[in-house]
């Protein structure tokens, strides 16, 4: 990595604490779970896209003598389970009871001895479907025709769920009827899926006579859970503990509630014995929430001389069957209004349309940033037509229109106060990384010679951290993290917090973060999480919010601790604790370096008989509340160098340069693992991965034969690099990462490709630019991916 | 059917139903739960292990045809206490996120290197190509296969560093 140094003290590419289990194959993960007397349950579900159900006959499934229990939707309406709330005000049926909506769609549920006798009964489950026409297109789900998909909800006359707008309209158009040009261009971000290695599942464990409720499952945020089990389940919340175990990736896919987990509930508490529930990989695909699927159209307004001036965006989202997507309330669009990126316009507007399909519900997750990874693509997707329109480099036009560092903070023009950034730098250290002019001057000698090489560029700016608590709440739960720390006698520490890793490395990043604040080694400092009865209330994991909020949490809370100690050391060293300072790990009297105590010290004496001054309790323990000021925004650039066969529209990434800027690094190598994979998903959703559907709504990427993701040969190896500008609002100066890398890359593969093609004339095409798709684009018929498959016809 | 199946060294004599698949055998009538299963239909490769000498796909691998075989899984590679230089590489290059594909992915390693001690960059990743890991975009994966292959050859430089 070339770049930035790094901060030292107890930061630094420290070894990860949770290797030593998972390199034994002891790691915990959900289906790892064994308990006596265990059932396990299988979802029989929907074969069609959109039909009515006449009935459901269980008689045979029932009798199957190693079946508990079939629960029905009809059964779960007896209970009010029938349906379940979403993450944006809508309702999802749990088992369906008068329609089902997508292909996939849970309908019965079984709880059988063991799982292959749970898979047997499915196929005695009797359900007699009327078919009805299925809307699958989103650009005709508001055709007055269209069938009425959610006429479970009363007065519903179309699928229209939803109008949303930023920024300034008439400001915008005004810039636009005065600029000297606008380019303007449709373009797609298909429909995707996180597709964790591990599936989603759930154990649910309920205890009659207690009413206690124990739930080991898949989720990014195991406190919001236990609120919505509540509130789903109206059990009592503190009969409720959700644990949280080893996550094998989540990347926003086990950050809702899925009808599976509420069924294993159920399934427990008809039973009286725990029950298992945990998906196969095309239940995964098919029914779990996807990401993005936003039909986009944009325009970019521009002086000849190629200073930027405007930009307008008018989108549909296709939200599936259920509005399930998963976003802070106030923004139905996710943070899609951050579309003007990294540039310094005079006026921007968007405006979001979202409507019902008859697909899976969900559209925020896969590492987006709620929406931010759509924005980003349409921003340099247009920056580049703009570049191709007047003729100059778009590394060119990109430094030119960067916003500067002395413009931070910035406003932009949708209401976004940007905390910090050096733009232009990170710029300028991805094209050293590159060598961009002599790229261009190869770029150059091979089309003379008849080959395709590709240059792209993205920038990114990113919004993390949610957030604000005022502004940003999920389901009236507002984004602010409690952490809990501990310090025993002898100094070593427990820090307990709400958020969750999914492999992110939590254990010891946050570890590292109290160990830098106290002076102790990152081995003194044990981190408890995913677990609501050990650690304090919390959002959880997503949007890449566990450094903004509970990593500013566990800097907060060891502060505390730290002043604390300031006053036992006081008595200790019989000074005033304002004659004290911290330096070096201990608190010593100023001017006398020598006289000075540790935390560990200053722990045993807490604990000890020393005689403390009136209203000090003793013992070192503190907690804290963080409620983010601001979303921390880390930025990046990113270069990709392609090779595209016009043979056979093989696309090969030969390079690729990424400089992040995600303020300080704890650890840098975790950061830059974070960034390496966040580039595979780049890759992915560029060139290989799309969950397409038929005209009748049947899923086309329920496999992993079909849905393609990319493997070590199809990434190269990655260049990285680094800028360092902390986050001023931040207690540490980190900003979040983990998302960086999915938000930025896609544009850049997606830039590179055309920019190979741009001899055909080529100006846009839509991801995923498989080889079919890049071959019929040549030939001037791209593809409708989404509809079609990624290898459908043209 | 009553199947023998030698795992790690030890034999474990089991009845199991003809149908039932190597890593639903291995993981919960065995309870060796270090072998993950991911896909279904062989493109993942979380559920790798060893059949005799060769890695192989455990869910589409029958348990019976496992019986009279070895196996070797995740639980097996370290000897003796001593973790194998492939899980050290794992630790020391990063090459593990979330955990999940790293058994299948340290144990096709560990094949590859006990064919060629000294593999390129493109060797490992073309060794690997059927296994998917979601989390590390594979970089640091290479680096570790390449930080055990030269921790075997005591040191040596095994092949160049990738960038």
């Amino acid at each position: 990595m070339k770049g930035d140094g790094e901060v030292g003290g107890a930061y630094g590419p420290v070894k990860r604490k949770e290797d030593a289990r998972f390199l034994r194959g002891q790691g915990n993960f959900t289906d790892d779970i064994q308990l006596p007397g265990l059932l396990h349950g299988a979802v029989l579900r929907s074969p069609l896209a959109h039909a009515r159900i006449v009935s459901i006959d269980t008689t045979a499934a029932e009798a199957h003598p190693r079946v508990k229990a079939v629960i029905t939707g009809q059964a779960l309406e007896g209970r009010g389970l029938a349906w379940m709330p979403t993450l944006s005000q809508d309702v999802q049926a749990v088992l369906a009871t008068d329609k089902v909506r997508f292909q996939g769609q849970e309908v019965a549920f079984v709880v059988a001895e063991d799982r292959y006798s749970a898979r047997d009964a499915l196929e005695l489950i009797n359900v007699d479907y009327e078919p009805l026409p299925a809307v699958i297109d989103a650009a005709k789900a508001l055709d007055p025709g269209a069938a009425v998909i959610r006429d479970d909800l009363a007065g519903r006359q179309d699928n229209h769920i939803f109008d949303w707008e930023a920024g300034d309209q008439a400001a915008t158009d005004a810039v636009f009827a005065g600029a000297d040009v606008v380019v303007a261009q449709d373009m797609l971000y298909p429909r995707s899926h996180p597709a964790p290695l591990e599936t989603c599942g759930a154990v649910a464990d309920f205890n009659p006579v207690s009413g206690q409720l124990t739930v080991w499952t898949t989720s990014q945020a195991p406190h919001a859970h236990r609120t919505l089990y509540a509130l789903v389940v109206g059990l009592p919340e503190h009969k409720i503990r959700v644990i949280s175990p080893d996550i094998g990736g989540g990347f926003g896919n086990k950050a809702p509630i899925y009808p599976g987990y509420i069924c294993a509930i159920v399934g427990s508490m008809v039973t009286g014995r725990p029950v298992k529930w945990v998906e196969d990989r095309s239940e995964n695909l098919m029914s779990t929430t996807f990401a993005r699927d936003y039909h986009m159209h944009g325009e970019i307004a521009a002086t000849r001389d190629g200073k930027i001036l405007g930009l307008r965006a008018r989108v549909l989202a296709d939200h599936g069957a259920f509005n399930g997507s998963a976003q802070p309330s106030k923004f139905p669009a996710g943070f899609f209004h951050i579309f003007t990126g990294s540039y310094d316009l005079r006026a921007a507007h968007c405006q979001v349309t979202g409507v019902y399909t008859n697909k899976a519900p969900g559209g925020v997750a896969y590492s987006c940033s709620f929406r931010i990874t759509e924005a980003v693509y349409l921003v340099e997707r247009m920056v580049d037509l703009l570049a191709r329109e007047l003729g100059v480099d778009p590394a060119d036009l990109r430094m030119k229109n960067l916003l500067r560092p002395e413009q931070f903070p910035y406003t932009c023009p949708t209401g976004w106060q940007y905390d910090s950034g050096n733009y232009p730098r990170a710029l300028q250290v991805a094209m050293d990384i590159a060598d961009y002019p002599e790229l261009r001057r190869e770029q150059a000698e091979k089309r003379q010679r008849g080959e395709y090489m590709g240059i792209g560029i993205s920038f990114f700016t990113e919004g993390v951290g949610a957030g604000p608590r005022k502004h940003m709440d999920i389901l009236g739960l507002g984004m602010a993290d409690g952490a809990h720390l501990r310090v025993h006698p002898t100094g070593k520490a427990v820090l307990s917090v709400s958020c969750q890793s999914q492999g992110q490395g939590h254990e010891t990043t946050f570890a590292q973060i109290v160990a830098q604040e106290l002076g102790l080694s990152p081995d003194d400092v044990e981190v408890v999480h995913g677990d609501t009865d050990r650690t304090p209330f919390g959002l959880g994991t997503y949007g890449s919010r566990s450094t903004p909020v509970s990593g500013a949490a566990a800097a907060v809370v060891a502060r505390k601790v730290r002043e604390r100690a300031r006053i036992v050391a006081s008595v200790m060293l019989e000074a005033s604790p304002d004659d004290l300072e911290w330096a070096d790990g201990r608190w010593r009297v100023r001017g006398d370096p020598e006289n000075g105590r540790d935390i560990a010290e200053i722990a045993m004496a807490a604990h000890g008989p020393l005689e403390l001054p009136d209203g000090i309790e003793g013992h070192l323990d503190a907690e804290t509340v963080y409620n983010p000021p601001n979303l921390t925004h880390p930025f990046g650039a990113y270069i990709c160098v392609t090779d595209v066969d016009p043979g056979t529209g093989q696309v090969q990434v030969r390079r690729f340069i990424a400089v992040d800027d995600c303020g300080v690094r704890i650890n840098p190598m975790i950061v830059e693992g974070q960034v390496h994979g966040g580039l595979a998903d780049g890759v992915g959703m560029a060139l290989m991965q799309v969950i397409a559907f038929d005209e009748e709504g049947n899923c086309l990427g329920g496999s992993f034969m079909d849905y393609l993701i990319p493997t070590a040969v199809e990434c190269p190896s990655w260049e990285l690099g680094a800028t360092v500008t902390p986050s001023p609002h931040h207690p540490i100066g980190a900003k979040g990462v983990g998302e960086s890398a999915t938000v930025g890359s896609p544009p850049a593969i997606v830039n590179s490709v055309l920019d190979a093609l741009a001899p055909f004339g080529l100006r846009h095409a839509d991801m995923p630019l498989t080889p079919a798709n890049v071959w019929c684009a040549i030939q001037g018929r791209p593809l409708r991916a989404d509809l079609a498959g990624p290898w459908g016809t043209p | 059917m009553q199947i023998t199946v030698n795992v790690n060294g030890t034999d474990y004599a089991r009845e199991v139903e003809p149908r039932l698949l190597l890593i639903h055998f291995l993981r919960d009538d065995l309870g060796l739960t270090g072998s993950h299963w991911g896909c279904d239909t062989s493109n993942c490769g979380a559920c790798v292990v060893w059949l005799d000498d060769t890695p192989v796909k455990s869910c589409t691998v029958l348990a019976a045809m496992a019986d009279g075989h070895r196996v070797r899984t995740v639980e097996g590679l370290a000897a003796g206490g001593e973790l194998d230089p492939v899980q050290q590489g794992f630790a020391e290059c990063h090459g593990l996120q979330c955990g999940f594909c790293t058994p299948g992915m340290m144990l096709t390693a560990r094949w590859l290197l006990d064919r060629n001690p000294d593999p390129s960059p493109e060797q490992i990743r073309e060794a690997l190509s059927g296994q998917i890991c979601r989390c590390t975009g594979y970089e640091n994966i290479v680096r570790s296969v390449l930080w055990a292959a030269k921790q075997e050859s005591g040191g040596q430089p095994a092949a160049e560093q990738p960038a």
